[in-house]
């Protein structure tokens, strides 16, 4: 699976999608796989607004429950409510249909801690 | 598999109540019309033959203590004697009402204050109380009691409690549940705690640690007087999680080590059965500073009679409706009276020389990550294996050989753990057939690895789609869709 | 010691193969001054034949098992069909653990999972787990569930709910700081719910309450808004009385030793916990779940559990973990050996032999039923002359009711409560009315 290269990364294996000020956010394939089948993701709610290292929400398999810890500050512009009925999305499509939710950035400088496609391989690796 | 629901329903089956020896009341009449129910549950009206049939198939279906080796780490499966079973269910206990007058019930009474003194003994401890009815039950009692001690104590701000991350998950969700925040310790390369890691987190903001004695690694905690002192002399104060207490009962106390709260689990330890999940009875034991606080009613013995004591002003409440789990601890006495001090030496000594004779054959096959003299446990790895296989596809395969499989993936300090506690009651023959079993598995990961990723194929059905359960729950029988 | 498969010299060939001399080198990592600091209990073993003499003496102490019971209060005194302890004598059953493997746990989980619908079908439910410890505990988890929805620290408690439920609810609330707030009753014994503060989580009812009258919550999921309903309710009543889901409850608890468990001085005993599906995610403890195997064969497995606390740790919706399987399956094999139509007999039953006495007592001078709403088979007896006098006579004439001690602590004076099940005849509640009227 690729990892696109216009994405960034975090070491908690997430991935953002960067527009303008918008960030689209999800977990990595590597996550995924890890997790194994996601049967359930808890989303946050529309309009609220997250610190960088705070709760996004966490997404479950049938025995793990992991967190998603936000990325970036700001306010949360979109879920991804096709979750709720179909949380194997995360598996199919984690960098694509499987996205999580998109926060709208309050602090764009804090992208710049993030990894890029080469430097999240090399830690996955 | 094959549900009472779908037994077809005849029509009443009736005989076995009388026929209604007083004038019928009209429900409407005396209920009022919208408190009448309109339809009849779908419970299917089938007879005593056919339920009998049922729930002996549903037996069949089951592993029990007495179809084999039932090595379930942290679990002490031993076998549960009959005469236990026996006792319970004579009409005096098995019949009596808890609101009955304490002088007609001295028989319940006097078993329970005794028990209670049995079990304050074992502990070493000041006070204890049979009311929490599993062991989680007792942990959040024990967090009660902490919480009360620190209201009392004018310390409400002390609400951390302290965890190594060997714990068990109903430490931290039973401290959760009280109302307090966990942090974990981490363990040493022996696996045991961190002593300087538990000092560095010690202020006033900790109410106390909880600890499993011996580990859940099956490990002693060798420094345990270091621990209890160290939280002490910071003001908190030391849970002990006694799910493990077989590996010492009858030669050492938790209230010598420097507990201040410990419980036992009776389905553990005193031999009651687990009934498949329960009913269990998780009794605490105290230190002096917390008995004052011990939910009530108490029980207690003055001058040969028994009475219920209710007048503790600072007792955090109760815990159970009555007296917890009263016939549970009418087995556990009989177990201990049974046994006596010379018994459970034996219990501990046979417990522990089995885990260790079973860890040292089976170290020579599965990773130990931690090679040291166990207690009544120990933990193997299942890593290492070929083509990916893992922890559970040996447990899998067990299940072909007919064995109970041991707890998988706990601790979670252990990658791909496969943690085995034989307990006293199984003999040297079963250990070596159990060995032999995980060695053959071993050798066919090698030879033949699609033989435990397929396993079991021995059993009433293979393995099961979790994710399924889990994304589309089906938790009632779906009348009508079958 | 009996229950020990090694032989004294299997013994000795274990210690050697281990590379020890003496059993005492197993505990060399006790420290010295704890196995030092030992006491035995002083207790010394006996025989398996000593032990069944000394237990049936003890247990011929309990001397209320040869009284006719006219005890209620949540315990009941219900017949229970021979079938059940032959079912639960099952070792398969019996000596199980916990179903964490399915594949040969199907016994217990297939039973867990008719459980749970059996709950559902009486509550009128979407969803249920498979036990809790008792009515207690599964209501405090009810009041801690309704407040992880509701969030606001307050939940409101019917005052005429049974104390020995109060008690256990009020210490977890306590714990995790949750204020209670008290309904009162009205005249009719009932609660007054109309009076339900706006800002709680919840609201505890329990139908038939402390007095044995039947609450009436019409309109009271309306008033509630988005507080839950949380009602306590009582299983056999329910083979005739129309099911809390009916009304609109939110989350329906009840204790379930009336279902085929014997009372055993009160444990152990066995917590129903029902609730709407939408609120799976907060139930608490363990629920079966039907799934298929690779062969695409029917199959049960515990679901969910991401929820419980093996996963979730200190953020699982509870810290339960053995809860009461085995009582579970005794009310399963009750109710299936019962089926629809035996549990009406029986809910027949409890109302006309209740009624009966009822009546009954209305006739006698002096006396009179505190309470003009419904009841089902318990209900509460004022007088005029003092309450343990009556109780008195009706010792004497061989009857187990309980002391006024409850009632009175409840605001009542002069006050008995009574409870009528299948087992008591005709005859014998004649007896109880000329005890009640002063014959000796």
């Amino acid at each position: 699976m690729a990892y696109p290269a216009t994405y960034r990364y975090t070491k908690e294996h997430e991935w953002l999608r960067i527009d303008g000020k918008q960030a689209r956010i999800g977990i990595t394939e590597h996550a995924q796989a890890e997790l194994g089948d996601v049967v359930f993701v808890e989303l946050p709610a529309v309009g609220a607004t997250v610190k960088k290292g705070g709760q996004l929400g966490t997404v479950e398999s049938v025995k793990a429950v992991s967190d998603v810890f936000a990325p970036v500050s700001g306010k949360l512009l979109q879920v991804n409510s096709a979750l709720e009925s179909a949380p194997e999305m995360v598996n199919q499509d984690p960098h694509g249909e499987g996205w999580i939710a998109v926060i709208e950035m309050s602090d764009p400088g804090e992208t710049k801690e993030l990894l890029d496609a080469a430097a999240y391989q090399a830690l996955i690796a | 598999m094959r549900t009472l629901f779908d037994h077809p329903s005849r029509e009443a089956v009736g005989g076995l109540f009388p026929a209604c020896d007083v004038p019928a009341v009209d429900p409407a009449r005396a209920l009022g019309a919208e408190n009448v129910r309109p339809t009849a549950p779908r419970i299917p009206n089938v007879s005593e033959g056919e339920v009998a049939r049922h729930y002996t198939a549903l037996g069949r279906l089951n592993y029990g203590v007495e179809s084999g080796i039932y090595p379930l780490g942290s679990c002490t499966m031993k076998y549960n004697p009959k005469v236990n079973e026996d006792v319970a269910r004579l009409p005096g206990f098995a019949l009596a009402h808890p609101r009955a007058d304490e002088a007609l019930s001295q028989g319940t009474l006097t078993l329970l204050a005794d028990l209670t003194e049995l079990l304050r003994r074992i502990a070493g401890m000041a006070a204890a109380t049979l009311q929490p009815v599993a062991g989680a039950h007792g942990e959040l009692l024990g967090m009660f009691l902490f919480k009360k001690h620190f209201e009392e104590s004018g310390e409400p701000h002390r609400k951390r409690i302290l965890l190594p991350d060997s714990a068990h998950g109903t430490n931290p969700a039973s401290a959760a549940v009280a109302g307090f925040s966990v942090t974990e310790i981490r363990s040493n390369e022996q696996g045991m705690v961190d002593l300087d890691a538990l000092k560095a987190e010690l202020d006033e903001t900790v109410a106390g640690v909880m600890l499993t004695v011996p580990n859940t690694l099956g490990i002693f905690e060798e420094n345990i007087l270091e621990v209890t002192r160290a939280i002490h002399d910071a003001g908190g104060l030391a849970y002990f999680d006694g799910a493990n207490l077989n590996s010492f009962i009858g030669r050492a106390r938790p209230g010598d080590m420097g507990a201040d709260v410990f419980h036992f689990n009776l389905h553990k330890t005193l031999s009651t059965p687990h009934g498949g999940g329960g009913p269990g009875a998780g009794a605490v034991a105290v230190s002096a500073p917390l008995v004052e606080y011990l939910p009530v009613p108490w029980i207690v013995k003055d001058r040969g009679s028994a009475r219920l004591d209710w007048d503790h002003p600072k007792s955090v409440g109760s815990v159970h409706s009555f007296h917890g789990n009263v016939l549970v601890a009418v087995r556990a006495y009989a177990y201990l009276v049974q046994l006596g001090d010379e018994g459970l030496r034996a219990v501990s000594e046979n417990a522990v020389l089995n885990a260790n004779y079973l860890q040292e054959r089976l170290k020579k096959t599965y990773p130990l990550p931690y090679d040291r003299l166990c207690k009544h446990e120990f933990v193997l790895s299942g890593t290492g294996l070929p083509d990916h296989l893992s922890a559970l596809d040996v447990a899998k395969r067990l299940i072909d050989y007919g064995v109970h499989p041991p707890t998988i993936y706990f601790p979670l300090i252990v990658p791909e753990a496969l943690m085995i506690e034989p307990t006293e009651t199984e003999g040297r023959a079963s250990l070596d057939r159990f060995a032999e079993i995980l060695e053959r598995i071993a050798r066919e990961a090698h030879e033949s690895p699609e033989l435990l990723h397929n396993a079991p194929v021995q059993a009433p059905v293979r393995r099961l789609d979790q994710t399924q359960a889990a994304r589309n729950p089906v938790l009632t029988y779906p009348f009508g869709e079958t | 010691m009996r229950y020990l498969a090694n032989a004294e010299a299997d013994r000795r060939e274990m210690l050697a193969a281990i590379g020890r001399t003496d059993i005492e080198e197993l505990f060399s990592d006790i420290p010295p001054d704890v196995l030092a600091r030992f006491v035995p209990m002083g207790l010394e073993g006996k025989s398996e034949q000593e032990v069944v003499d000394a237990l049936a003496q003890l247990a011929s102490k309990n001397t209320c098992v040869e009284r006719l019971s006219l005890l209620g209060g949540g315990i009941y005194d219900h017949y229970v069909p021979r079938i059940v302890g032959h079912m639960l004598g099952r070792s398969e059953f019996y000596t199980a653990y916990t179903p964490y493997q399915p594949e040969i746990s199907q016994g217990t989980l297939t039973a867990m999972f008719e459980f749970q619908t059996l709950v559902c079908e009486l509550t009128g439910m979407e969803i249920a787990n498979a036990s809790m410890y008792d009515g207690a505990t599964a209501l405090a988890e009810a009041v801690l569930m309704a407040d992880r929805i509701g969030k606001r620290r307050r939940v409101a408690v019917a005052a005429n709910l049974l104390p020995s439920l109060r008690r256990v609810v009020q210490t977890y609330a306590w714990a995790a700081g949750i204020e209670l707030v008290e309904i009162p009753y009205d005249a009719s014994g009932r609660c007054a719910w109309t009076e339900t503060p706006g800002d709680v989580s919840g609201l505890v009812i329990q139908s038939p309450n402390a007095f044995g009258v039947l609450e009436s919550f019409a309109g009271a999921k309306a008033k509630l808004g988005d507080a839950l309903l949380i009602v306590v309710t009582y299983p056999i009543a329910l083979g005739l009385v129309a099911s809390p889901g009916s009304f609109g409850a939110d989350i329906v608890v009840a204790e379930g030793q009336c279902l085929g468990l014997p009372m055993g001085f009160g444990g152990p005993l066995l917590g129903l916990f029902a609730t709407k599906k939408e609120h799976l995610r907060q139930l608490p403890g363990r629920v079966a779940g039907r799934t298929v195997d690779v062969e695409g064969r029917v199959g049960y497995t515990m679901a969910a559990q991401t929820r419980e606390q093996h996963i979730r740790r200190e953020r699982a919706t509870s810290n339960i973990c053995t809860n009461s399987a085995l009582c579970a399956l005794a009310a399963t094999v009750y109710l299936a050996s019962v089926g629809a139509d035996g549990l009406r007999q029986v809910a027949e039953l409890n109302l006309a032999k209740a009624h009966y006495l009822a009546d009954g007592i209305r006739k006698l001078r002096g006396m009179s039923l505190a309470f003009s709403g419904p009841f089902f088979n318990e209900f509460v007896v004022r007088m005029e002359e003092p309450a343990e006098a009556v109780r008195e006579r009706l010792a004497a004439a061989g009857f187990l009711v309980e002391s006024a001690a409850e009632l009175e602590a409840l605001g009542l004076e002069n006050a008995l409560r009574l409870a009528v099940t299948e087992r008591r005849t005709r005859a014998e509640l004649d007896r109880a009315l000329a005890a009640l009227g002063g014959k000796r």
